[in-house]
């Protein structure tokens, strides 16, 4: 299969970016996008106008959408490169681009340090023991698989890293908190989840079917609002 | 005193929480979030004899279990000491939340390899990940009271030692190239060495290893670099080795080969009481002999298709989906290929009981240490492992009454990698040396390889992983005997004078082996069955 690789490029935070395209042979249909990207950096190919390509900077660790660090844009979706097979893609043509809510490092390197302290911002800890009742088990598990990879993000109307929401990966980790509290009262994390997360969220459901790992926002928000919202006891 | 740890996976993890509850500060600097550190790959689980599946079992078992294993080559009174505090910390993180499935006596157990007992606490087959979850949300409490300070996308430079004792490291910003020196003592937690072994590994990639190299240039003494583990249930994936998890035998999945026509159940055969929860060094050895056996294929087959479709949605839910996805195989339905992969690495940075490394202000747990494994690690024993050495460093740490102060200053230096090329061929030189059977001649081969290597026009980088490599080929040539996971062809038997810690370290240039006899175990009487 012929590729033809179209990568939004940039050298610096402050730099300009620039657009370069690689075309190069792909037999292997179980090649993941996470996998063409180490067989560019570690090739001497050349674009196709002749430039030297470089080395193409991405955040990476796992390779089986583990750790959520190599969450990008391809194709104009957020995803996770080492979730992304090349095969996908009939026509050949691939498109990676940074995710755009973050500012951009380099290449495909984006800062996520928002989303981090938005978790701070929220009060996403406990501050006494887990209460966690046998019911919430799995509400628990489900919260607690988030990669923190902010494909939700990316995707959301309603998230951009100065406004007052969120978003799903801060509502996600939060509902695991929720759902272990022994009181669902006179906890910050109660206020803050409803100034942050539900008087902010638009109800775009743009979230949904997005998350790489598969994670049932919707019904982890639906319980979190019941707890902070209606004062529903765990 | 500000504490600086290094690495944000669950050793670094449990260190930092364990300063913070004591009222002291830490830097917790690390390449990536903990989101992204190996530890949320573990997924079987954890060990503790909570004794809740009604099998009477102990401490003093899983302490057992554990030196059986290790087949006597770990630190006794430091086992003990991970065994008697598991239970506890199991308790810690069911009160930090973490959602284990439980009964109506306490935390589920499931079985894992080396043990006869049910001692494996789970949350269902994403352990790593949903403990540190836990583990990551406490510590923001505590980042929040600016007890723990973290510096994310920061890369270990080097130890600052002066006088023979490490006084502080450096890091670099990776987001603006900014170098940074933090005084005080230093625990590293970083990882395994992953990177000697490029795409080899289970792991992940930014475990370089380069960390451990450059300590070991900088002095520091590394300890049973030859014990590497190879897991018997890996898979040949692009870019690495997907893990089949013990706990898919734990769940009663078979190895069997195809032999005159027939599956043979080499393992249950062989090894009625405990089958296919050998520990994983046998079971490796095993599939290399099977494989070899002319009446045989050459091909191991797990079998995951007796578990049940419940135990598949309640405790397996994450394996199921990643061998559909990575390997387009339905586990329930067809028997994997599988073959041994290079999972973990027994050896690292020594430290003593205490977790101090060779020189003073210098500490090390988790993976990169080594501790408590000795010859071969127990499945369910790295989460465990990882979460009591962080505590200890943590505990030992904080006692420093001492004041650091830097008297030298930090010029700039440019960052330096290792190649691709030179990654490719040092994993090269050692996978076909340091294999599962070892002989005398691929290690010499390996040695002169690498001693080549390193007169060719190499970086910093580059002469620090070449010189961990060949100290690695020289720990395995240098131990005539087989143990655990280090099998020799030429010396196929345990040899007692051998039963000691290989140390290895780097003086004036030269790479020098010497051996330390395992401590005797303090309290003998309490471990009398």
């Amino acid at each position: 299969m012929k590729l033809r690789v179209d990568v939004l490029r940039q050298k610096s935070p402050t730099s300009k970016p620039y657009r370069q395209i690689i075309e190069l042979d792909c037999e292997n249909t179980e090649t993941t996008v996470a996998a063409l990207l180490d067989t560019i950096n570690s090739s001497n190919l050349k674009d196709i106008n002749l430039n030297d390509i470089g080395e193409i900077k991405w955040d990476c660790n796992c390779l089986q959408k583990k750790c959520g660090a190599c969450a990008m844009v391809i194709n104009g979706r957020p995803r996770l490169a080492c979730d992304t097979k090349v095969s996908e893609f009939k026509n050949g043509k691939i498109t990676l681009e940074p995710l755009k809510k973050f500012p951009t490092v380099c290449d495909l390197v984006v800062d996520r340090a928002p989303m981090y302290e938005n978790l701070k911002k929220l009060n996403v800890w406990l501050e006494d023991n887990s209460a966690l009742k046998p019911k919430n088990t799995e509400l628990a598990y489900e919260a607690s698989r988030c990669i923190q990879c902010g494909c939700c993000l990316e995707v959301c109307p309603n998230f951009s890293v100065d406004a007052s929401f969120f978003g799903a990966a801060a509502a996600v980790p939060v509902s695991r908190i929720i759902s272990e509290l022994n009181k669902t009262k006179g906890y910050d994390v109660l206020l803050n989840y409803r100034k942050n997360i539900y008087n902010g969220c638009g109800k775009s459901l743009s979230c949904m079917n997005i998350c790489p790992v598969g994670i049932d926002i919707e019904n982890l928000m639906v319980n979190s609002n019941a707890a902070s919202v209606w004062k529903r006891k765990n | 005193m500000t504490v600086n740890i290094v690495g944000a996976g669950l050793a670094g993890l449990s260190c930092a929480y364990t300063l913070a509850k004591k009222g002291v500060k830490c830097n917790l600097i690390s390449l990536q979030p903990s989101e992204r550190a190996q530890s949320v790959m573990a997924e079987g689980g954890i060990n503790a004899s909570l004794n809740t599946m009604g099998e009477n079992d102990s401490v003093i078992e899983h302490f057992l279990d554990t030196m059986k294993g290790a087949v006597d080559l770990a630190d006794p009174n430091a086992v003990l000491g991970l065994c008697r505090n598991a239970p506890s910390l199991i308790e810690m993180l069911d009160k930090l939340g973490v959602p284990f499935s439980k009964n109506s006596v306490g935390i589920i157990q499931r079985n894992f390899g080396g043990q006869k007992k049910k001692r494996t606490a789970f949350v269902k087959s994403s352990t790593g990940k949903i403990v540190m979850t836990a583990l990551i949300d406490t510590v923001r409490k505590y980042e929040n009271r600016q007890l723990i300070t973290r510096y994310s996308h920061h890369k270990f430079e080097r130890l600052i030692i002066e006088n023979g004792e490490c006084k502080g490291v450096i890091v670099r910003d990776t987001y603006n190239d900014e170098l940074k020196s933090f005084c005080g003592a230093v625990v590293l937690c970083t990882g395994g060495m992953n990177g000697l072994f490029e795409g080899l590994t289970t792991g992940t990639v930014n475990n370089t290893s380069d960390v451990t190299a450059t300590v070991f240039e900088q002095g520091v003494q590394l300890a049973n670099l030859e014990f590497l583990q190879y897991h018997p249930t890996t898979v040949e994936m692009q870019q690495k080795r997907f893990l089949i998890s013990e706990a898919a035998r734990g769940e009663g999945a078979r190895l069997f080969i195809n032999k005159n026509g027939r599956r043979w159940y080499f393992m249950e055969e062989k090894y009625p009481e405990l089958g296919n929860l050998m520990p994983r060094d046998v079971v490796s050895a095993e599939i290399i002999k099977v494989t070899a056996m002319p009446e045989c294929e050459n091909t191991v087959y797990l079998d995951m298709t007796p578990i049940s479709k419940d135990i598949w949605e309640n405790r397996l839910s994450d394996l199921k989906e990643q061998c559909n996805h990575y390997l387009s195989v339905n586990p329930q339905k067809t028997p994997l290929p599988v073959s041994p992969g290079i999972h973990y690495f027994m050896g690292g940075i020594y430290v003593n009981e205490n977790h101090m490394a060779s020189i003073n202000g210098l500490y090390a747990a988790g993976e990169c240490a080594c501790q408590y494994h000795g010859a071969n690690r127990l499945g369910g024993n790295s989460l465990l492992g990882a979460l009591y050495g962080g505590k200890i460093a943590g505990e030992s740490v904080s006692k420093i009454d001492t004041e650091f102060i830097l008297n030298s200053k930090t010029e700039k230096f440019p960052d330096k990698k290792v190649s691709h090329e030179i990654s490719k061929e040092i994993s090269k030189i050692l996978s076909e040396s340091l294999k599962i059977l070892r002989n005398e001649n691929d290690l010499k081969t390996a040695e002169d390889k690498l001693k080549f290597l390193l007169n060719k026009d190499l970086n910093d980088a580059e002469k620090k992983r070449v010189n961990l490599a060949l100290a690695t080929v020289m720990c395995a040539l240098s131990r005539k005997e087989s143990r655990g996971a280090h099998r020799r062809v030429d010396y196929p038997n345990i040899d007692e004078n051998f039963r000691k810690t290989t140390i290895v370290s780097l003086v004036n240039g030269k790479i020098e082996i010497s051996y330390s006899e395992i401590p005797e175990l303090r309290n003998k009487n309490e471990v009398k069955s």
